[in-house]
């Protein structure tokens, strides 16, 4: 794959499109030569990324796109995932798994600390809308670490 | 647009002749699985004591599918004498499941032969 190439996908903000970011993403990862278990983490992160903006950016309003750009160079493939909300503001602390197992935390809420957990670099913007994102990053020189 | 979940159950036996209830998933697990794996768990007769739940028909979890799990094994954790186990999840989602603190609360097996040897 040529440095420096770049995909588009727009989907709507209806919860199940994000399979269609999900597989793009996956399939420029394995173009790179990223292994299998990167994809896989790349696949979850890209599809919690897109259930965040469909959900909490774009409140469901399916006449709102989620627009998600995948751009690589040499060494990286660099995700953005675009909404229409305000962006987030404040990182939530990380799920605590005894809380949740004794009702004391919502069972949900876990996107974010996946995200984090599963790319190289993970990091959100807030924008006006249309221009608050999410941007995800994995690297090839992280392979085998 | 997101694609159903099937649940089937079945029943299974431990080495030592005990039985097992198998939850047998399928399809993806998301915030649209919720009535489809409550349901299947809620029918469960309260004589049940040793419960898996086979993943290997599944191929997309999410977060909001991994938080109906926990609602589950918090509803069976009300039960004293009710154990669950878990078998068939991919290498990946061993990993994420054990990254949200899931095999506190439920043992992870690669397969069926080991899960039901555990219990």
């Amino acid at each position: 794959m040529k440095n420096g190439s770049s995909v588009e996908v727009r989907i709507p903000s209806q919860l199940g499109f994000e399979k269609v970011a999900m597989s793009t993403a996956a399939s420029m990862a394995a173009l790179m030569g990223f292994s299998p278990d990167r994809v896989e983490d790349l696949k979850t992160a890209v599809a919690e990324a897109c259930i965040n903006a469909i959900e909490h950016g774009n409140q469901l309003n399916d006449t709102l796109g989620v627009v998600v750009v995948l751009s690589t160079t040499a060494d990286q493939l660099e995700v953005r995932v675009i909404d229409d909300g305000v962006g987030v503001g404040v990182t939530p602390p990380s799920p605590n798994i005894d809380r949740k197992m004794h009702g004391e935390e919502d069972p949900r809420g876990m996107g974010m600390f996946l995200i984090q957990a599963l790319v190289d670099e993970a990091e959100w913007y807030q924008g006006p809308p249309g221009k608050s994102f999410v941007r995800l990053v994995i690297k090839l020189d992280k392979e085998n670490q | 647009m997101q694609a159903t979940t099937k649940v089937t159950q079945r029943t299974a036996t431990t080495p030592s002749g005990s039985p097992v209830t198998v939850l047998a998933f399928s399809g993806d697990i998301s915030s649209a699985s919720k009535d489809a794996i409550l349901v299947a768990y809620h029918g469960l007769d309260s004589t049940v004591a040793k419960v898996l739940l086979d993943f290997s028909g599944v191929d997309y979890i999410n977060s909001s599918g991994i938080a109906i799990i926990i609602q589950l094994l918090l509803e069976a954790s009300k039960s004293s004498d009710r154990k669950i186990g878990i078998f068939g999840l991919s290498a990946h989602f061993q990993k994420v499941f054990t990254m949200v603190g899931i095999n506190k609360y439920a043992a992870m097996h690669s397969d069926e032969t080991t899960a039901l040897g555990s219990l």
